[in-house]
């Protein structure tokens, strides 16, 4: 079974498990968009990312696609891991700035400004639905379409599609249409009204001392380690 | 029925092969690759063939069409073997002279040689070509010996040795052995040593294991591989067969873009006669391997070169990358072991087995041996295919061999790696080109384009057309590539506009460090070099763009005016004429004037005008 280190905690976890399992085994909060429980890893959000390695050689990595590799060194809170993640955050907030689930992100993060020119789309082509319609909906009545700035989430042909049985599955898994913010809206304007932080370890670990928000913080497992 | 069983049948094939072709016997060779047929070689090379019948001398003769030779400037080339006369830039209406002078008395014709332009001198031979003179042409230099749709000609300069030497005298470990000794690294970009590759595939679990040539070549201005595949199709072939058998693979893809119909038909006649004669199939030369290629055309994604992309495009799915791991190597192609290789990277294969790996390895620097192709481009005198040794400088490439800038300009940047390169200054010119000095000055190897750019290049504009060919090339699947390239994009283009603000420069250098380091697969691990390579050489430029709302290079419309020098301007009414605004005002034999509100700044009046009166400030 391989153990790793993650954020200077040993955990052993069952082969095949990813760095994200593994972090929230330990109750470790990595923010997360695309990935849904039951739907296969996507790496599209880059939310997760955290940090491999050490040294010249560490690299980012999405925590929800790699495997967790014995004597692998994770760090899920590193300034570089942060420095992208709000970066995404931002990205991803210029391009739907009323999603409820954007905010609160952008809200964790402490991203208060949004330094490009917004645009109100509706979707993040998180690929939730796509993957919900496919994976447990077995119709495949959705898919991507185009490229780059061009890429978009509709029927074949945008045409009313035949398998469709609509069950609203890809509603229901949709993090960004589902909540909106009802708050001012000026350009690049995040209200942070709907600030929701929640404990983050309490639930499975009593004993973890870890509920006081970004994890890593408190600082008390860096002192752990260097006692 | 195969014509080859075993070893001593291809030994047979050659010797019967050479002995019917006689050394003496005048070859005309024409180049047919891309370039030349685009000057219309290949009527030339009918044509020849019309004269030679019509002098009566058809069975003494032999018209070749050969692969591209390189030298795509001068097209297209006739070369006539004994003597090895060389011929460049020529015309239907020469071969009726050709045959008659040269072929057959051996007169050179003065007009249609290559003029050295140094000391003015006619030249000979294409060896003696400054242009070929100083290059190390190893993976091209079959191309104009050989017509790639007659498997014959292979054989005939040492084909299938190597395959012969593998299949029969050598171990599969052995042979990743000597391709690891020999410091191979992978000619599509990243450079990774190919023997590990391999290695990596060899031990992977998996009962089926594939080998894959990646020849999705999409870097605008690149055709080196273009031309090795439509060159010299059988190298590929044969490398491919010795990787497969290393690797313990029976089956291979070869993955190239629809838009190289060249490529794919002498491809497909390649593969049909390899067949045929027994390279490919079961039980190949007698050794108990099995293996066959097939075709996969790709639909011309730019991401499609990516390996993951490239794998999911052959399973039929949408061509985007998945993130890595598990690595090919491990689960590729239909989720078994598989092992990617770009065209140059297996033509080098066979030259490494036929001459062994402390050969190889003695070409090249410390860390990148053999040699590369590269394909230069842009304004240079010589365009064309150059193949140099690893660690030749950039100064060697596009002065000693490309001949210098082209016209009255000063050479400014160099622009390497394609789209996801970077730009390389003047001061860089004695850079040695390897992978490592390459990623030290913020650019990569790529597969090996070369655009040179003098003073009248805006490298802002450089930056955003990059940026404008990631941002539709992009798959989107990832967020920092999707958005990252399309948010630079609109900063870059709003610089040019003129509308650039304060603290433009320092979000565009935040958000390109951060695509770099956070997107999911080369194309947006790469998308920022543009970027920041122009902002790390020519940050005077941008601030030019930002503060002064002026383009030193005068290339972004919204920057420049045009105006009519009245002392210069003859009055002649030629621009006058031309302008598709009708912005220009004037009368015959008067100095004319151009109204700023009308005109769209298309510089068609500074384009036709004679005495170079228009302003462009």
């Amino acid at each position: 079974m391989p153990t790793l280190k993650i954020d200077g905690l040993d955990v052993t976890v069952e082969p095949g498990t990813t760095v994200l399992e593994a972090a929230q085994f330990l109750g470790l909060e990595i923010p997360t968009l695309c990935h849904m429980d039951g739907l296969e890893p996507y790496g599209g959000c880059r939310l997760c990312l955290v940090e491999v390695g050490s040294g010249d050689k560490s690299r980012l990595v999405t925590s929800c696609t790699y495997p967790a590799e014995d004597g692998l060194t994770v760090r899920t809170n590193s300034k570089r891991v942060l420095r992208s993640r709000k970066m995404m955050v931002e990205l991803l907030l210029s391009v739907c700035p009323s999603s409820r689930t954007i905010q609160d992100l952008a809200s964790l993060m402490g991203v208060q400004k949004v330094r490009f020119k917004t645009r109100n789309d509706d979707c993040i082509l998180c690929g939730r639905c796509v993957r919900m319609c496919k994976e447990q909906m077995d119709a495949g009545a959705i898919g991507f379409v185009n490229r780059g700035h061009k890429r978009k989430i509709t029927t074949p042909f945008n045409m009313k599609s035949e398998v469709c049985r609509t069950c609203g599955g890809c509603i229901y898994v949709c993090p960004a249409c589902n909540l909106r913010c009802q708050g001012p809206n000026a350009p690049g304007d995040v209200c942070g009204s709907c600030l929701s932080l929640q404990p983050t370890c309490t639930e499975r670990f009593d004993d973890y001392m870890c509920y006081l928000g970004p994890t890593g913080n408190c600082g008390t497992c860096i002192k752990k380690e260097e006692n | 029925m195969k014509l080859v069983k075993t070893a001593d049948d291809l030994d047979k094939l050659r010797k019967a092969v050479l002995a019917k072709r006689s050394p003496e016997k005048p070859v005309v060779s024409v180049c047919c690759g891309t370039g030349c047929r685009a000057s219309n070689s290949a009527e030339l090379k009918e044509t020849l063939e019309k004269e030679i019948v019509k002098q009566n001398l058809k069975d003494k003769i032999e018209v070749k069409a050969s692969g591209c030779h390189g030298f795509c400037e001068h097209g297209p080339i006739v070369v006539m073997s004994p003597k090895e006369i060389f011929y460049e830039r020529v015309k239907l209406s020469d071969a009726e002279e050709i045959v008659r002078e040269t072929v057959v008395k051996s007169n050179l014709i003065g007009r249609l040689q290559y003029i050295d332009p140094a000391g003015g001198e006619r030249i000979k031979t294409e060896n003696e070509v400054p242009f070929y003179k100083k290059q190390k042409r190893k993976i091209l230099e079959k191309n104009r010996l050989i017509d790639p749709t007659n498997i014959l000609d292979y054989v005939a300069v040492g084909g299938y040795e190597a395959l012969k030497r593998a299949l029969t005298g050598m171990k599969a470990d052995e042979i990743i052995a000597e391709i690891k000794k020999s410091g191979l690294r992978g000619r599509g970009g990243a450079g990774f040593p190919t023997g590990f590759k391999w290695e990596f595939c060899k031990r992977a679990k998996g009962d089926i294991k594939y080998v894959i040539c990646n020849a999705d070549e999409g870097d605008p201005g690149a055709y080196m591989d273009r031309s090795v595949l439509e060159g010299n199709p059988h190298s590929v072939i044969e490398g491919m067969i010795i990787g497969a058998f290393a690797i313990g693979s029976n089956k291979g893809y070869v993955y190239v873009r629809n838009e190289y119909p060249l490529a794919v038909k002498n491809l497909t006649v390649a593969l049909a006669q390899a067949r045929e004669y027994g390279f490919l199939g079961k039980n190949i030369l007698g050794s108990g391997f099995d293996f066959d290629i097939e075709i996969e055309r790709g639909a011309g994604a730019f991401v499609c070169g990516e390996e993951t992309a490239l794998i999911a495009s052959i399973e039929g799915k949408k061509g985007e990358p998945r993130q890595r791991p598990p690595f090919p190597a491990t689960k590729g192609l239909w989720g078994k072991p598989t092992n990617i290789n770009n065209v140059e990277t297996w033509a080098n294969v066979p030259l490494i087995i036929n001459k062994g790996a402390d050969w190889y390895s003695r070409i090249g620097t410390e860390t990148s041996k053999g040699t590369k192709i590269f394909s230069l481009v842009g304004k240079v005198v010589n365009t064309g295919l150059v193949e140099v040794p690893m660690g030749a400088t950039l100064r060697e490439i596009i002065y000693d061999i490309g001949g210098g800038i082209k016209g009255d300009g000063e050479f400014k940047a160099v622009q390497t790696g394609g789209p996801s390169g970077g730009c390389i200054p003047k001061e860089l010119l004695d850079l040695p080109i390897d992978y490592e000095s390459l990623a030290k000055a913020g650019s990569i190897m790529g597969s090996g384009g070369m655009i040179v750019m003098d003073d009248s290049t805006c490298m802002v504009d450089v930056a955003k057309y990059f940026l404008n060919f990631l941002r539709d090339e992009s798959c989107g699947k990832c967020l920092s590539c999707r958005e990252g390239t399309q948010r630079m994009w609109e900063i870059v283009n709003n610089i040019c506009e003129g509308k650039g603000k304060k603290g433009d420069l320092e979000l565009l250098e935040e958000l390109a460090v951060v695509v770099k380091d956070s997107s999911m697969c080369g194309l947006g691990q790469t998308a920022s070099n543009p970027v920041l390579s122009t902002l790390r050489y020519f940050r005077h430029e941008y601030e030019a763009h930002i503060k002064e709302k002026k383009c030193p290079a005068r290339v972004c419309k919204a920057l420049i005016t045009y105006s009519i020098d009245t002392d210069k301007c003859v009055g002649c009414l030629l621009c006058l004429k031309n302008c598709p605004q009708k912005a220009i005002l004037g009368e015959l034999k008067k100095p004319h004037k151009i109204e700023i509100e009308k005109c769209i700044r298309c510089g068609v009046c500074n384009e036709v005008c004679n005495v170079k009166a228009v302003l462009v400030s």
